[in-house]
């Protein structure tokens, strides 16, 4: 039988640190799909340099990573989105930003390139000339009411477009088309120093600048093949757990404002506030941007700092039981329960993870298996089978309270010693991942001598926004706010 | 005990002027408010994070008037967050057609004041200016909270003048 072990075993392969980069001829390239979702592996990300396409595999049984790629030396590769869903988006985008076409791919319409460019496949050696892209969306269904959102949606969220078709109330399709926020990081970063391309990483996404800090860092720490400085990394492990209570509690916060339950948002907000003004002591920073470099982190805690975020923490344990009752209150639990249910199934195959995977059933999170500086805290992951609203919202507070836990320990643990170490001018692959806010990110970059080569960062968001249409459809058009709130849909992140 | 002397006859010019301070106080007292429409040309979400903050009791932005509207047509100010994609200059130029006047325009955060660290890409055609004309800059990445603030203050007083 063919199995992905038995494909990648005989094949040439590349040094991607921690792991290996198999090459793959096209053939084992579309056997290894194949066989990756019969066995249940999932897709994490799918993206391309000037020469080749790259995927990157986790197999959930025994917690490995396959990194494979193949040839797209003639303008085209094998697509993998007629076996493995999850693939589409990612080539939609490789095609937009490399010119790589998916051969037999689902899919091949735009996706950043909205036709507003001066040039087409901005990534590949020779950039085209502008492509007015095709028709962007599917033909609506008969007798169905359209109602298009965005990409300027309601106060204060991010850019993205919906297009539902309504039968009544009843929402019958809903297809997303994102790359509003296009903003060409990948070509801002090749080139550059890890150190400088650092800003842009740190900028993928807002609320969870720090995941994608400590990704880009690992990456570049692996392909170097040096290690970020045992201070910096429980620093590291400090920032990265308040900016998953800073953006847990925010999401918590919207979900409850959009369901009618302002005592729960208000307190939420304020808590999050708190945590904000501690960690603008503690790092110089509220949302803690730029704080975290390649070789470690930019400045040592301030020496009011551990005390400053004790309290905070003091205050969100304080209160986090009385917003637990709050969502077990009829009033708020009425509101959650069974909106905006996600399979576990479809989460799986889609590589969903975070707490919309986790609230669904899918036991992953990669500070257990992948972050081995976490072992010493052995963080605990809660898992629930409901998939809605309310079960997302409890899996918030539960890791609210274990992060409370992990700060605290970091904090205590902080050993002596430097916070950087110095980058070396070599050249290499790596990978490195963090555990952010809404799921894993993953950063792959290739170093030649000390300047990037070629770097992709994978959000959370390419699994997320497939899921969110999928939940959508047969959802009610009036729950479409809360289920957007309550699955934290992000655009920026994967919007490049 | 002498009768209670006739009113003085009313000034008219006095009345007037009576009048137009009256009203010039209710303006003050009263009329500090604005209306503003959110815009997202390309931002990370961290600007958003902090206008969200706005709305907790630490700062509480609508005891000085500021409020947040769902449509441009009910806008007073369009507050433009993140650098200006080509992707989303047309949404940008279509909101400020359906923003009635004053239509002012603040561009928060330093992408949306000049592109900030994607200046330069091919994807990005630099801070909001580059669409439509800027009336109030507030700088920072994101700008805290207090910043954001004193900001929007400033074009309450302006608004009064």
């Amino acid at each position: 039988m063919t199995t992905v072990k038995n494909i990648v075993r005989d094949a040439p392969v590349e040094v991607c640190r921690p792991w290996l980069r198999h090459d793959l001829r096209h053939d084992d390239w579309t056997a290894l799909a194949r066989a990756a979702a019969t066995e249940g592996q999932v897709l994490l990300a799918l993206w391309a340099d000037t020469m080749k396409v790259h995927a990157l595999f986790l197999d959930h049984a025994d917690l490995t990573i396959v990194a494979v790629s193949t040839a797209a030396a003639d303008g085209w590769y094998p697509a993998l989105s007629p076996v493995l869903p999850a693939a589409s988006l990612f080539e939609r985008m490789i095609h937009d930003l490399w010119g790589h076409r998916a051969a037999g791919a689902t899919d091949m319409r735009g996706w950043l390139d909205h036709g507003a460019w001066l040039l087409s496949h901005p990534m590949a050696t020779r950039p085209g000339p502008p492509v007015q892209p095709e028709e962007p969306r599917h033909a609506d269904p008969d007798d169905a009411m359209i109602l298009p959102l965005g990409p300027i949606w309601g106060p204060l969220d991010e850019a993205a477009h919906l297009r539902l078709a309504l039968d009544g109330p009843r929402i019958l399709q809903a297809e997303v088309r994102l790359g509003f926020t296009h903003k060409g990081t990948l070509a801002l970063m090749q080139g550059k120093s890890p150190r400088i391309a650092a800003r842009f990483a740190a900028r993928l996404s807002g609320d969870a600048t720090v995941a994608h800090s400590v990704a880009f860092a690992r990456a570049t720490e692996a392909a170097m093949e040096i290690q970020a400085p045992p201070r910096a990394v429980a620093l590291r492990i400090a920032m990265m757990e308040i900016e998953r209570v800073a953006g847990h509690l925010d999401t918590l916060g919207e979900v409850a404002r959009l369901a009618e339950a302002p005592v729960a948002r208000s307190q939420c907000g304020l808590l999050r506030e708190t945590l904000l003004r501690a960690s603008d002591t503690a790092f110089g920073h509220r949302l803690m941007m730029d704080c975290v470099v390649p070789g470690g982190v930019a400045a040592d805690i301030a020496a009011a700092g551990p005390h400053a975020i004790l309290r905070a923490l003091g205050d969100i344990a304080s209160q986090l039981p009385g917003i637990s009752r709050l969502h077990d209150a009829p009033s708020l639990s009425s509101r959650l329960v069974g909106v905006g249910r996600a399979g576990g199934a479809l989460a799986a195959s889609l590589g969903v993870g975070g707490v919309a995977g986790r609230a669904s059933g899918v036991a992953f999170d990669s500070r257990n298996g992948f972050m081995p500086e976490y072992s010493r805290f052995a963080p605990r992951v809660a898992v629930r089978h409901d998939g809605d609203a309310a079960a997302r919202q409890h899996l918030r507070i539960f890791e609210i309270e274990e992060s409370l836990r992990l700060i605290g320990a970091a904090l205590d643990y902080l050993p002596d010693g430097p916070v950087t170490v110095a980058l070396a001018p070599v050249s290499g692959e790596g990978i490195g991942c963090a555990e952010s806010v809404r799921g894993t990110v993953w950063h792959w970059l290739r170093l030649d001598h000390g300047q990037i080569a070629a770097v992709f960062p994978a959000d959370p968001g390419w699994g997320l926004w497939p899921l969110a249409e999928r939940v959508l459809e047969h959802a009610v058009a009036d729950d479409i706010d809360l289920i957007r709130a309550s699955l934290a849909l992000p655009a920026s992140g994967m919007d490049l | 005990m002498s009768p209670t002397p006739p009113p003085e006859p009313v000034d008219p010019a006095a009345l007037d002027s009576l009048r137009a301070r009256l009203d010039e106080a209710a303006q003050t007292r009263l009329g500090r408010s604005l209306a503003i429409r959110h815009i997202n040309t390309g931002s990370c979400n961290g600007c958003e994070l902090e206008l969200r903050a706005l709305h907790t009791a630490s700062y509480d932005l609508e005891r000085f008037g500021l409020r947040f509207v769902d449509s441009p047509l009910h806008a007073d100010v369009l507050l433009v967050t993140g650098p200006l994609t080509r992707n989303l200059k047309a949404a940008l130029e279509q909101a400020r057609d359906a923003t009635p006047e004053p239509k002012w325009i603040v561009a928060m955060g330093d992408c949306a004041v000049d592109g900030g660290v994607f200046r330069g890409s091919y994807a990005v055609l630099g801070g909001a200016e580059a669409a439509v004309p800027v009336d109030l800059t507030i700088r920072g990445c994101p700008p805290a909270p207090a910043m954001i603030l004193a900001g929007l203050r400033t074009l309450l007083e302006a608004n009064l003048k």
